[in-house]
């Protein structure tokens, strides 16, 4: 019996006509990485945003280490351990990367009801900050303005704002999005650092990537899942192939 | 860049604190009036840019506190109630049940949505004091005498009631700068910045923007029982939408998460409406135009900051 840590069952949600997400069920093992790939319009970003919180399903059921979590808030999924990164970068492009990190580290540390000292110069938000900030090769970087980095960089920040909240899942929505190829290779290098340390539900585009990183794959095909197993299961399995990898080869 | 900035608020506070010996000096005790209308303001505008400025929270009925503030110095007077710690606690309570009231309603809307209900909000106090007819209706009601400290602060003294204002603004400065860089303040600026993000990272942040909108109009109470004690006189016309834009430009022209900027656009905006209403009665035809030009050639106002958050 695996131990799953992330469940959906029987998920639906329709809009209008269109049913995005058809009665996927799926199950992420604590410390494995599991890729979600599809074609274009598959439904997957639908299906992360009811994962993270931001959706609602119409019906099923999502649970989180044996929580039923379909009904809890973005904030809540959160703070129970469900880190996420967007597929479009979403920081705090005003702060600097240490205090977008820092941030991240409060979310972890008790409520935020403390008016007086001074959060900047609070070592104990800002050590662990700056130790995820080199986690990610970003500790050069830490005083700059997060609107002022690279799209490399702010990848690599969101992925060490995850860290920080030190998840028990993080939902990495194409974290290689929009990056050059040096920039995804040093992504795929962070994320293989992570290997059997980190429970990870990877959306991602980039077939390279995914079977290089994956330890299962899940195919989502016009909502539905069409085959769930491991990256040699996924690369012979013929509805995969002619669903999906048939039309890029 | 900083340390112009360190100088510029400096000399700015101890100009502010030398106004009652210069006014002496230049025998002219007229500018201790203007300026303690100045400082009042100033503490509206300082309470307004810790949620506009550092919240994104766009408050459009910010006069609303004043004008709570005001009504209840002037409600509690007129039934023979003159202690000036119940007069400021009830006036700043008042305002912060009122703040609590409004924000737990419209801060769950945002952008144009929220500026709107804001607005409604203050216009629906507006309405209400305007109709309470015992308390002088539209057309306003002398309060009888200043808040009494039993001896202990004589506010029928201008010099006094300045030097309290004053010392108000200072405090309401200190803890501002204090709550910005406070945990807290990180909270409500990353809401601000990015509130998605920060659900994504555990914050619920309804409830850290509702505690600063709670404390802004608190702060806005306080600056209206000042106002009360100055004018001595209580009128709707303190909380007319008018007033909340008014507040609203001493803060943009300031220099709109600064803090100590909405200071100078109180100073600039009151001197500036004081000059030009003795030239002319048209003078808001003059006022305009001064501050779109001040807008526009100093973008993040007097004391504007470039880029840091």
């Amino acid at each position: 019996m695996p131990d799953v840590l992330l469940a959906t069952r029987g998920l639906l949600k329709r809009f209008g006509g269109l049913v995005a997400t058809n009665d996927v069920t799926l199950e992420v093992v604590r410390g494995e990485i599991h890729a979600l790939i599809g074609p274009n319009g598959a439904g997957k970003t639908t299906l992360v945003a009811q994962l993270a919180g931001e959706l609602t399903p119409d019906a099923g059921v999502v649970e989180f280490g044996g929580v039923d979590i379909t009904r809890r808030t973005p904030a809540e999924r959160a703070a129970l351990g469900l880190a996420r990164s967007f597929q479009i970068t979403t920081i705090f492009p005003e702060f600097s990367a240490l205090d977008n990190v820092a941030l991240a580290v409060q979310a972890r540390s008790g409520h935020s009801f403390r008016f007086w000292r001074a959060a900047r110069r609070d070592a104990s938000l800002r050590e662990p900050a700056q130790r995820w900030l080199a986690r990610v090769g970003l500790a050069a970087r830490a005083d700059v303005l997060a609107g002022l980095l690279s799209h490399g960089e702010k990848r690599a920040l969101e992925l060490a704002m995850a860290l920080a909240i030190e998840p028990r899942l993080m939902l990495l929505d194409e974290p290689m999005a929009g990056t050059g190829p040096e920039d995804a290779a040093a992504m795929v290098t962070l994320l293989a650092g992570l290997k059997r340390q980190q429970t990870i539900l990877l959306v991602e585009h980039d077939m390279d990537a995914v079977f290089a990183l994956a330890d299962r794959i899940t195919v989502l095909v016009r909502g539905t899942v069409i085959a769930t197993g491991t990256p040699d299961a996924i690369r012979r399995d013929a509805a995969v192939l002619e669903a999906y990898l048939g039309e890029d080869a | 860049m900083i340390s112009w900035r360190r100088v510029a608020v400096g000399a700015g506070l101890l100009a502010l604190a030398l106004v009652p010996p210069l006014a002496a000096w230049l025998d002219a005790s007229f500018y201790v009036v203007l300026f303690t209308r100045i400082v009042i303001f100033a503490i509206a505008a300082v309470s307004l840019d810790l949620i506009l400025g550092y919240g994104g929270m766009v408050s459009f009925g910010h006069a609303a506190y004043l004008g709570i503030g005001s009504y209840a110095m002037g409600i509690l007077s007129t039934y023979g109630i003159t202690n000036g710690f119940i007069h400021f606690g009830v006036a700043i309570g008042a305002a912060a049940a009122i703040a609590l009231l409004i924000g737990f309603m419209s801060l769950r809307t945002s952008g144009v949505h929220f500026i709107m209900i804001t607005l409604a909000f203050s216009q629906m106090i507006y309405f209400l004091c305007e109709s309470l007819n015992q308390f002088g209706g539209d057309n306003g009601l002398n309060i009888p005498e200043h808040s009494s400290f039993g001896g202990l602060i004589d506010l029928d003294d201008a010099v006094t009631l300045y030097y309290l204002a004053f010392g108000c603004l200072l405090m309401c400065l200190w803890f501002g700068d204090r709550l910005v860089e406070s945990r807290f303040g990180m909270v409500v600026r990353g809401a601000k910045s990015n509130d998605r993000r920060m659900a994504a990272l555990g914050f619920s942040t309804f409830r850290y923007r509702l505690t600063a909108f709670v404390l802004a109009g608190a702060m806005g109470g306080l600056a209206g029982v000042l106002l009360a004690n100055q004018t001595l006189f209580l009128s709707p016309s303190i909380m007319h939408w008018t007033r909340s834009g008014e507040i609203m430009m001493m803060v943009i022209l300031g220099g709109i998460g600064t803090l100590c900027g909405p200071v100078a656009g109180a100073a600039v905006y009151l001197v500036l409406e004081n000059m030009l209403s003795g030239l002319t009665s048209h003078w808001q035809a003059i006022l305009g135009p001064v501050l779109v030009v001040i807008v526009l050639f100093r973008k993040g106002g007097i004391l504007g900051r470039s880029r840091h958050a």
